[in-house]
């Protein structure tokens, strides 16, 4: 394990440091201390190496991530994986605005609550959040997966594309073109891997699925308001 | 009765409503019989105080000319000194704007990298992220950062040489964009993870940054991610150009980038594209104040865009305070858009050479706005990127005749004195004196 000092060594040569780090390196596991809010940790990252961050973190903490395996011990600001192509993050603590925003591939893993916007525009990304969301998440979200074990703020989904949604709490109201859909024997079985991954323990018979009605997928004035 | 003409008595010609235009009656009309508002694109068309309203006092007793063709006139420019740590340098200071890979087709994109290659400049992506025909042909590239994120990905980011984060355009300062689903072939869709054949909407404004003090800290994410090599540029719309500007120097950028209406887009509503933003002669002085009064002018490179089409104009935006300009449908017209050989066409469509402007459709006879494989055939993006070559020279050499003649020896020593405005608009705009005066309207130490 090698451990980094972020307060004492700075956010240029801790990401320097671990945009270094090859595929083939020895030097898998690492740990960074005294992140103290600071934005930008462990972004950019390409290499299979795990990272783990003991503390809270501000903006766009594992921004662009690929390969990576990060792991914040604490709450993480707006944007955490924003972009994210692959790997895995996961967040003990909550997560602030846009969490996973425009994501293209990954899996984000977030323990507490995630603020509003949680997946907007996401991309391919696999998010799971074990508490709540807030509003206007999944906004024009265009692929992968949202699941929120807990409850979600009003317009989820609004001008939805193709992301499927999981909520097994409640949905104070969905956004414009999202839809309430049926579970099939597929959704669960997809659900069920998702939630495995996520290290969430709840049934996916609990959830209920929303996705898109494709009412605005071609211009149309009545759209337009 | 006033207007008989029983009685031979003359009577009054009738007479067409400056108000009610043919064609405002027009799209009345069209607006009432399909319940639909326009989309189109390009730029405003409206006529506005714009740079042919300035012009060069050239040199005389007072000031000393340079030999046209034996003394040197300097071109060059970098972008991006502030912070990158690999700044470009351009050897012309004409710039190719961002369109996208989708409302282009990658012949056009890839002559677009070849032309400018060859004059030395630069191109830029679009809303559709980076296609291999660009980066493989542009010697530098700049790839946008916009709200959609369509396409964007760590990998490009990192082979680009500048980045450049679009808060808004010209032609839509404040709104978002639509690419309509005749234009999304697999190619297009598998880029932007949208599936085939669907509109493809752009959001008005980043998912995941709000205001200024936000896009400090993006910027920050992205100089990280990048190894703070890139120069980054902030692209806004010809609004409130003394405030951003500010706002972009403080939230670090190392260039911006100023797009005046006329700047084109690939497709937004033409009530939005003629009635939102400022003519570019209105921004490019108060941009060039905001930097001076930071104490940023040079320091934080200026581009202006939006209507730029001669050397001449070129000169101006240089003499007004800016590094470079950008160009886009200039640079259309240049490789062959609403050229008259394909009037048959045009006319088929519905309109004329020199006015078509539904790019949204794919059905451009020339071959550059479509992804419809036959169309784009026409074009040839080796000729294409020879003919924007061309008039990239000639914009230079057209510049360097008019900084020769004012007796600068590169492009950037021209300055607001060798200017003289036509129109009281023009000199209230770009704080240029009116002709024959050395007064414009607002000129400090004036009261009227």
């Amino acid at each position: 394990m090698q451990t980094f000092d972020l307060e004492a060594q700075g956010l240029r040569q801790l990401n320097a440091t671990l945009h270094a780090q090859a595929n083939d390196t020895n030097q898998t596991a690492w740990e960074v201390v005294n992140p103290r809010g600071s934005h930008a940790i462990a972004v950019g990252l390409d290499a299979p190496i795990e990272v783990t961050v003991k503390g809270s973190t501000g903006y766009y903490c594992g921004g662009m991530n690929k390969q990576a395996t990060i792991n914040v011990h604490g709450s993480v600001g707006p944007g955490v994986a924003e972009n994210m192509m692959s790997g895995m993050v996961v967040i003990e603590g909550d997560a602030s605005q846009y969490a996973g925003a425009t994501g293209h591939g990954g899996t984000l893993v977030i323990k507490g609550n995630a603020s509003s916007r949680c997946g907007i525009s996401m991309k391919g990304i696999d998010i799971i959040v074990h508490g709540n969301i807030g509003h206007m998440s999944a906004f024009m979200a265009q692929s992968g997966h949202l699941v929120v074990c807990g409850d979600a703020g009003e317009a989820l989904g609004d001008s939805l594309y193709e992301a499927k949604l999981f909520v097994r709490g409640e949905v104070k109201s969905l956004g414009a073109d999202c839809i309430e859909k049926e579970m099939r024997p597929e959704h669960i079985e997809t659900l069920r891997e998702l939630l495995e991954r996520g290290g969430c323990d709840a049934k996916p018979e609990e959830f209920k699925r929303y996705g898109s009605a494709r009412q605005l997928y071609n211009f149309n004035i009545d759209n337009a308001y | 009765m006033k207007d008989d003409n029983s009685h031979g008595a003359p009577r009054t010609v009738p007479i067409q409503s400056a108000t009610f235009t043919n064609p405002i009656n027009a799209e009345i009309r069209r607006a009432a019989a399909t319940g639909i508002y326009d989309i189109r694109g390009g730029g405003a068309k409206r006529k506005v105080p714009h740079f042919d309203d300035l012009l060069f006092l050239g040199a005389s007793i007072s000031r000393y000319p340079l030999e046209g063709y034996r003394e040197k006139c300097e071109t060059s420019v970098t972008l991006g000194t502030r912070f990158a740590s690999k700044p470009i340098e351009l050897d012309i200071p004409v710039t190719i704007a961002g369109m996208s890979f989708g409302a282009l087709s990658g012949p056009a994109k890839e002559a677009l990298g070849r032309g400018a290659t060859l004059a030395g400049t630069s191109t830029t992506t679009g809303d559709g992220g980076m296609t291999e025909e660009e980066r493989g042909h542009s010697n530098k590239l700049v790839y946008q950062y916009l709200p959609s994120r369509y396409g964007m990905n760590p990998d490009d980011l990192r082979r680009c040489d500048a980045i450049e984060v679009v808060v808004g355009q010209g032609a839509k300062p404040g709104g978002g964009g639509m690419l309509l689903g005749q234009k999304i072939s697999d190619r297009v869709a598998e880029m932007r993870n949208l599936p085939k054949g669907i509109d493809q909407r752009s959001a008005c404004r980043h998912p995941d940054w709000t205001g200024p003090d936000d896009l400090e800290i993006k910027i920050l994410e992205l100089r990280e991610i990048t190894g703070w090599e890139k120069p980054i540029y902030i692209k806004v719309g010809g609004a409130r150009p003394y405030f951003d500007t500010t706002l972009a120097v403080k939230a670090g950028a190392d260039v911006v980038v100023l797009d005046g209406m006329q700047g084109g887009t690939a497709a937004t509503q033409d009530v939005f594209i003629e009635n939102v933003g400022q003519p570019i002669l209105a921004c490019i002085r108060e941009a060039v104040r905001a930097l001076q009064d930071m104490g940023m002018h040079r320091e934080v490179q200026l581009i202006v865009s939006g209507g730029v089409r001669t050397g001449a104009d070129v000169a101006k935006c240089m003499a007004m305070g800016a590094d470079a300009v950008a160009i886009g449908t200039a640079a259309l017209i240049a490789l062959g858009d609403n050229d008259p050989r394909w009037e048959a066409e045009y006319n088929a469509l519905g309109t004329t050479a020199g006015a078509y402007d539904d790019w949204h459709e794919g059905n451009d006879p020339a071959g550059i706005t479509t992804q419809d494989p036959e169309l784009m055939a026409r074009f040839d993006p080796i000729e294409g990127g020879r003919r924007l070559n061309n008039y990239l020279k000639v914009m230079t050499l057209e510049a360097q005749t008019i900084a020769r003649a004012c007796g600068k020896s590169h492009l950037h020593n021209l300055e607001p004195e060798d200017l003289c405005a036509l129109t009281l608009e023009a000199a209230a705009m770009a704080k240029i004196p009116l002709a024959g005066t050395d007064w414009y309207p607002g000129k400090p130490g004036t009261t009227y």
